[in-house]
């Protein structure tokens, strides 16, 4: 039958620029074959791989749609017209269809209406970045991949150490000397195989941040440092973006979730950051293995409820942790009108050098300042001192728990805890030879200088304190 | 190269907006534009259309074949072409998902317009290569208004 098949614009292209294409054919599959055969570049736009049409490509005989009569084996009359037409749809969600092996692992998630499938879909489509894969991240980590979120972007360069094991969970003995995102790959893979990771093996800085940032649609902040803090912060204002925060410290946790269209940032709650020093690391003042366990998981709640859009999210709201007590406070954060990053009349545009802002490099000028002018001892040289007999005197300025991991007590050492110096100076003769020393020579070089003050003059700090005695004379002690 | 009026621009925003969190979507309708090269074309007005897709809109949209074959009709009676369509991608950024690729022809212009609760984002423009394997980004222009 003599028809005419009428090809809409985007694909007169293929057919030599012609609108109108006259076939003979007996059926509506015939027409499409001839016309497919005559002009091949046509196939892939009308059809799949698979050979059938494609779902948005619709047929239309004279007025109706072929699906609607007989298919594509509908009978051509003489001088039907034939007509392609697409439907058009798209959406955001990049594919997030799932699997029946998703539906069956994810099934606990899926009985709940507030999760649904719906919910799980979002979960597959979202895209999380963790800032640091350590304490916090790892049962960040877990949780995410486990729960079903599709892409987790991991940003870290560390490498795991045996003391990481006492609270960073993603972690093994295995894994001692590995790449932390290489180890955490692989345990997260595990836990979840159809979960994206994304590795970023960088140092967050202001030069990488913003293109980091930017794919993503929430970000995890797991970090252990105020500069990496204000730059995790600063970075999502400026992207529109939420920072699920988190941070632990001995005994002590905070979370929240700072989203700057919604409510305050980090900068609105801590305007500045403390004074180097004042606020040890986790590495200076230690951490409850547990913790991180705790605010980590809170962490990764909060992420999962923004996703969803379910719940109320901790937006404005602080949540501190006490451990000992077992007692959590929330304190309402309000926006600062005033904040220079998402107050009303911002100044900051755009990032800044955040070990400066800081003061990292400021505090390290002024130790090396501090350490100036002080007298040191190797640790060979005070060894071979008390090996030939010397009557030198080793004061060790650590505290009583410290004292008890590892001390010098067989060389004649004595306990006098830095704060306790000021009333104990008499228990020592200026005459006499003093050696003072802590864990590393900071806190003996303070006793340095109280001691000096007082008129001490044949004293001396051992230099990288227990630990340098360790290195150079017995590694065989224990060190912390 | 694409050539907006600023009232099809804000049309299309102030849609986008108006469906939040749900996805909108409508036609661009047009001409070539004669003597900038043929890929050039200005959009004489964007038609707003129904979201016909039948199960959660935050994440899809459809415009059926019957409407665009209404369209095809309309524009030959009105010595135009349709040279695409747009829709938003709310709380998403305005960049072609693989679902958009699947469904998608050359030739036709898609304009993707970004909203979240407080904001409208950029107005992107995008067509599909020869290949199927990928959209190429299209300038936009804002032209005066006449």
């Amino acid at each position: 039958m003599r028809t005419t098949i009428r090809l809409p614009a985007p694909l007169r292209a293929y057919a030599d620029g012609q609108t109108d294409l006259p076939v003979d054919a007996a059926t509506v599959s015939d027409a499409l074959a001839q016309l497919t055969a005559r002009y091949p570049k046509l196939r892939p736009h009308l059809f799949g791989e698979d050979g059938t049409l494609r779902n948005f490509v619709n047929v239309f005989l004279n007025q109706e749609v072929v699906r609607h009569l007989e298919g594509d084996h509908t009978a051509l009359k003489e001088g039907d017209t034939i007509t392609l037409v697409p439907s058009v749809a798209g959406g955001s969600s990049t594919a997030a269809e799932l699997t029946p092996e998703e539906i069956l692992r994810y099934s606990r998630h899926l009985i709940m209406p507030e999760v649904g499938m719906q919910g799980q879909r979002k979960l597959k489509a979202a895209r999380v970045l963790l800032v640091g894969a350590g304490g916090l991240g790892s049962p960040l980590g877990l949780y995410l991949a486990a729960a079903g979120v599709g892409t987790l972007g991991v940003v870290d360069f560390d490498v795991v150490d045996v003391t990481n094991l006492q609270r960073q969970v993603l972690y093994g003995e295995r894994n001692i000397g590995q790449p932390k995102l290489e180890a955490a790959a692989e345990r997260l893979q595990d836990v979840n195989p159809y979960l994206r990771i994304e590795p970023h093996e960088v140092r967050l800085t202001s030069e990488n941040a913003l293109p980091i940032l930017e794919p993503y649609d929430v970000v995890v902040d797991g970090t252990d440092n105020f500069p990496t803090r204000y730059l995790v912060n600063d970075a999502c204002v400026l992207l529109g973006k939420p920072n699920v925060y988190g941070s632990i410290f001995r005994f002590d946790g905070q979370v929240s979730v700072f989203d700057a269209r919604r409510g305050p940032c980090y900068r609105c709650l801590f305007r500045e950051p403390p004074p180097p020093g004042l606020v040890p690391s986790c590495a200076e003042g230690g951490v409850l293995g547990v913790l991180p366990g705790i605010i980590g998981s809170l962490q990764a709640l909060e992420t999962i409820k923004l996703i969803l859009g379910e719940g109320e999210p901790l937006i404005g709201r602080l949540l501190l942790f006490d451990a000992l007590l077992v007692r959590w406070t929330e304190l309402i954060v309000h926006k600062d009108p005033e904040c220079i990053l998402c107050g009303e009349h911002p100044t900051l545009k755009g990032l800044i050098d955040y070990e400066e802002f800081c003061g990292v490099p400021q505090a390290a000028s002024a130790e090396a300042a501090e350490r100036e002018g002080i007298a040191e001892m190797m640790a060979t040289e005070l060894k071979a001192r008390r090996d030939r007999g010397d009557p030198i005197r080793i004061v060790d300025v650590r505290e009583p728990h410290e004292w008890e991991i590892v001390n010098l007590e067989r060389y004649g050492a004595r306990l006098i805890p830095l704060g306790q110096l000021p009333e104990r100076m008499h228990e020592f003769d200026s005459a006499d030879e003093i050696v003072l020393h802590c864990r590393t020579g900071a806190r003996s070089a303070k006793a340095y200088r109280q001691l000096h003050a007082a008129g001490f003059r044949r004293i001396w700090n051992l230099k990288n304190g227990v630990i340098g005695w360790i290195d150079e004379v017995e590694p065989t002690l224990p060190r912390y | 190269m694409i050539y907006l009026l600023p009232a099809a621009r804000e049309a299309m925003r102030a849609q986008a907006r108006a469906a939040y969190p749900r996805e909108c979507c409508g036609a661009l309708l047009g001409r070539t534009r004669e003597g900038d090269g043929a890929a050039a074309r200005e959009v004489v007005r964007s038609v707003p259309l129904a979201n016909a897709w039948m199960g959660a809109q935050e994440r899809r949209y459809l415009i059926g074949s019957g409407t665009v074959l209404e369209l095809e009709r309309q524009v030959e009676r009105e010595g135009l072409e349709l040279i695409g369509f747009y829709h938003s991608h709310p709380d998403h950024a305005p960049i072609p998902s693989a679902f958009d690729r699947e469904h998608a022809w050359p030739w036709y212009t898609y304009v993707i317009v970004a909203v979240r609760p407080e904001l409208v984002g950029p107005v992107r423009a995008w067509r599909l290569a020869d290949d199927r394997s990928a959209f190429r980004e299209e300038a936009v222009a804002t032209l005066e208004d006449p």
